[in-house]
């Protein structure tokens, strides 16, 4: 059952230096209970995009196309439905856990106001809730740790109650925010296998938003990459990390240093920098840093290719591209 | 600084409405106060009389005052009173207080300690009492009352200045000139002091404006500009007795009184919207 | 015969920490508890490690940004600990840092051409024309324009203000550079650049490395031998190969096992880690990393393990059970 559908989503941003198109064209589908990863760097939109699902866009945005959650679209809905919608059904995790919790209320405090804003829970049932969801994410001595402010709890722990402020109305979906860059390796991984564990017992949808290619390659059925605003490839993670085909998908997994190469050969660098979302070229968003950009990637929008079933990239030169995957793209 | 640079500056400033009419406002009062060093519609000094209470007229806009003198030239050499006794007094606050919260900031330790316990033992005192204690101790008079506005200023600079510039010692670039082997003096005169110059330039002008009221509210006692100089404050003192008789006599100070403070406020909020780098800076 | 550049031995670091009552007894932070280590000419020295492990405060003191409880650093066979900041100036010339956040180590009312110059004012007096020289000199070298002095560092990315802060350390032409998490504030595209530049520069100019970083895979890029901390203390040290891929400490297993791989293919097998770094204000008697381990026993608590040669070649480790750990990697 396809329970968010994103169609042709554009988010235009006006900044002192003119109109950013922080999002183009955007297509995203989710089924329930499906794990859905978006990858890209800073300023590609991927943030944009799930505060726009939140509907918790900056002021000076507006939007274009439809984001439809169970045939409702959510554009269109006024702030006092949306604020039913957040958290009820769409709840949101991010990256910050140190200033997404308010430092001057208790730990308990925090967790309980949704689920007596939300659910109407009386004081005692939304406490002895409260008590629960913290022991569900793995709070030791939740009975203790309740009275606790956020300062008193370390990076992870803190993290965690961010987890438990999100399940705290059983949302269908989950949108986790660079969930773990803040984190240590070794918490990372904690979280990580939390919100696995968590996404699978619930049955909940789960949007993950990272720069972090392992982190998405381990942790999602479905990948969207993301560059310039716009998605250059989408598909299964499987499809994707096996079958790289958008020249920026395989320069920024051959930038990425991985585990076990040793110190012999040199990574490989897309040059450049991330394009200014205020001049964007019309055609392609990649193609000042592409090497394989022509003149008709400038000024033409890439069509769509299916690769195969549901493995979609947006290349004006996707047999390059393909018979690039052998050699090295990048010089 | 290149030319799109200064240009966007000056657009800012355009942009920035409490900037304008607040930079309006003190422009105005700087022209009265420059006219009137060699030009007023009416007598100062002189007492007649015979025109005592005049009502506005052509030969005076604003009438008489009970010694017949004009009040809108009075109003104007006020200005004059006015604006030195800001300049000075908050150049005296601004070089004590800000030399002091720097040597605060980059010294640390005991040193930080009683310069701010220092300023904490002044703000104790409320300023106009304070102002008192010291006139009353170098005795009554123009220049005594600017000494005395200055004085209270040094603890206000000295906070404001210390608290930012510890904010810009934790800064990296200034770790980064540490590790350079710059000593403390040049990372206080290259780094600290021109990070925190924007805040500084806005507290003045606030400053500037508190220093108005002193010296208004010091002449109303008694204490500051002494008579035959027309001050803003003793005219309000002289319109006192007056009040209900010749209710405009108070009203006019008055008014030039808020309009200076008014204009200054103003000034100092566009400032800050312009100087904020946060605001002109975006990353 | 090599040159050691940068000599640590048996440093210590204890911060205070504010008293509970004037006669409670005086706290501590244990953040660097004796850590010894050497690095030779044109090597490059990892540090890893999760935070509050004491990276940071190592690299602080090495540069002596702060003062030193007891130990020694020597930096070209000058001891730098306990020497006055104006004695220590002419000498600073040798050594020199780049920081982790290439938007707060550069001031942003000072031109480029300021920035880089700055530690050029320990050398003494230089002719303005020599200044400039060197300042277009570096600043090519790292792959800018010698045009871009004047600009002011907001006009920069992020990727290009930190090689400002690379030609700001190397201006002096130091034998000793130590890297605080150089490139964990860069996007992956830009981080790869920032890491192949920083290669070719010892390349170039034979530069020594002390390179601190959370990120193995980037350690294991750049480093030719690794120091693992943990809780102030170095666990496990060696050459790269070597420790990566025979890790004789559990933690430095588990960090290692923590990187998500940015493969297909399902999930790894591995020793996940509980808990999170505890306290550093209490000192006790037995292997700090007791608690989150997986293979303590008795021995562990009783016993300090000591750093001691656990393979030839320089492999280090301060665990009980390295050897095992070994057999368990090779096997």
């Amino acid at each position: 059952m396809t329970l968010l559908t994103v169609n042709n989503l554009n988010v235009n941003l006006q900044t002192a230096s003119g109109p950013a198109r922080a999002v183009r064209d955007l297509n995203l589908t989710l089924e329930k209970g499906q794990t859905l990863g978006i990858v890209g760097e800073s300023g590609c939109g991927k943030s944009m995009t799930a505060l726009a699902l939140m509907g918790l866009l900056p002021e000076n945005a507006t939007t274009e196309g439809s984001i439809l959650l169970n045939g409702e679209n959510l554009l269109e809905k006024s702030e006092r439905e949306l604020c039913t919608i957040r958290g009820n059904r769409m709840a949101m995790i991010f990256q910050e856990p140190m200033t997404s919790l308010n430092p001057v209320h208790t730990v308990g405090r925090q967790v309980m106001e949704p689920l007596r804003l939300h659910k109407r829970l009386s004081k005692a049932e939304a406490f002895e809730q409260a008590i629960r969801l913290l022991d569900r994410v793995g709070i030791p001595n939740p009975e203790e740790r309740i009275y606790n402010y956020p300062h008193q709890l370390s990076g992870g722990q803190r993290q965690r109650v961010m987890i438990a402020l999100a399940l705290s109305c059983s949302p269908d979906i989950l949108i986790a925010d660079e969930p773990t860059t803040a984190l240590d390796v070794t918490i990372q991984d904690q979280i990580l296998e939390l919100i696995q564990t968590l996404v699978a017992e619930e049955g909940m949808s789960l949007v993950l938003i990272s720069h972090d290619l392992g982190v998405i390659a381990e942790n999602t059925e479905k990948v969207v990459v993301m560059y310039g605003g716009t998605v250059v490839e989408s598909g299964s993670t499987e499809q994707i990390f096996s079958q790289l085909t958008h020249p920026y998908t395989q320069g920024l997994f051959a930038a990425m240093p991985k585990l076990g190469l040793g110190r012999k050969g040199r990574l490989t660098t897309i040059p450049g920098t991330v394009p200014d979302l205020v001049n964007l070229p019309k055609g392609c968003t990649f193609t000042d840093r592409c090497p394989l950009a022509t003149d008709i990637c400038r000024n033409t929008p890439p069509p769509r290719s299916e690769l195969g079933p549901h493995h979609q990239v947006l290349c004006h030169h996707l047999e390059q591209a393909i018979e690039a995957r052998s050699r090295e793209l990048y010089t | 600084m290149s030319n799109t640079a200064s240009n966007s500056f000056i657009s800012r400033c355009a942009k920035s409405r409490s900037f304008v009419i607040g930079g309006t406002i003190t422009g105005f009062l700087l022209v009265c106060a420059i006219v009137s060093l060699f030009w007023t519609p009416g007598t100062v000094y002189d007492i007649v009389i015979k025109d005592r209470f005049l009502t506005p007229s052509a030969d005076h806009l604003l009438g008489t005052d009970q010694f017949g003198r004009d009040v809108l030239s009075m109003l104007m050499t006020g200005t004059q009173n006015s604006i030195t006794v800001g300049i000075v007094a908050v150049s005296i606050g601004l070089f004590a207080g800000v030399g002091l919260g720097l040597l605060a900031a980059a010294r640390k330790g005991w040193t930080e300690e009683l310069i701010m316990r220092l300023s904490d033992f002044s703000f104790a005192f409320p300023a106009i009492l304070s102002a008192i204690m010291i006139t009353a101790i170098l005795g009554p008079g123009g220049v005594n009352s600017i000494i005395a506005i200055g004085i209270y200023n040094i603890p206000v600079f000295a906070r404001l200045t210390r608290g930012s510039a510890n904010a810009i010692w934790a800064r990296e670039y200034v770790m980064a000139a540490r590790a350079s082997g710059k000593n403390k003096l040049s990372i206080t005169l290259e780094h600290v002091l021109p990070n925190i110059l924007s805040i500084i330039i806005v507290q003045a002008t606030i400053q500037f404006a508190l220093a108005i009221l002193a010296e208004a509210a010091l002449s109303y006692l008694g204490l500051g500009t002494q008579p035959p100089h027309p001050s803003w404050g003793r005219m309000l003192n002289e319109a006192q007795t007056l009040m209900f008789l010749h209710p405009m006599q108070a009203v006019y100070p008055g008014a030039a009184i808020a309009l200076a403070v008014f204009g200054l406020n103003l000034l100092g909020d566009g400032l800050r919207d312009i100087l904020d780098p946060r605001l002109s800076r975006k990353r | 015969m090599t040159k050691t550049v940068l000599e640590v031995t048996d440093l210590v670091r204890h911060y205070p920490l504010p008293k509970e009552s004037l006669t409670a007894p005086p706290r501590y932070v244990y953040a660097l508890n004796g850590v010894s280590f050497s690095i030779e000419e044109g090597k490059s020295f990892g540090i890893v490690g999760e935070s509050g492990c004491g990276k940071s405060t190592l690299a602080r003191n090495v540069m002596a940004l702060e003062s030193t409880d007891s130990g020694s650093v020597k930096i070209m066979g000058k001891e730098v600990v306990g020497l006055s900041f104006n004695e220590l100036r002419p000498h600073r010339q040798h050594f020199q840092m780049v920081f982790q956040d290439p938007y707060g180590s550069l001031d942003p009312h000072h031109t480029v051409g300021r920035i880089v110059a700055e530690p050029l004012a320990a050398l003494g007096r230089l002719s303005r024309q020599e200044k400039d020289e060197r300042v277009a000199e570096v600043l090519t070298s790292v792959g800018l324009k010698a045009t871009d002095v004047s600009k002011y560092p907001h006009e920069f990315s992020g990727g290009q203000r930190q090689r400002i802060a690379i030609a700001r350390a190397l201006i002096t032409r130091p034998s000793l550079i130590v890297a605080d998490e150089p490139v964990s504030a860069l996007d992956v595209s830009v981080q790869a650049q920032v890491l192949n530049l920083l290669r070719d520069l010892q390349d170039d100019f034979g530069v020594t490395y002390m390179f601190i970083s959370h990120d193995l895979a980037v350690v294991e890029y750049l480093c030719d031998e690794v120091a693992v901390m943990y809780l102030g203390s170095i666990v496990e040290k060696g050459k790269t190969e070597d420790l990566f891929a025979r890790p004789a400490h559990p933690y430095t297993r588990i960090l290692l096992d923590a990187v998500p791989q940015p493969a297909a293919g399902k999930k790894r097998d591995r020793i996940r880690l509980s808990g999170s770094v505890t306290g550093q204000t209490e000192r006790r008697v037995g292997c700090a990393f007791r608690d989150r381990c997986p293979m303590a026993t008795d021995k562990c608590a009783e016993e300090t393990p000591a750093l001691r040669q656990v393979e030839d070649g320089g492999h280090f480790a301060a665990c009980h059970y390295s050897e095992e750990m070994i057999q368990r990697a090779t096997a």
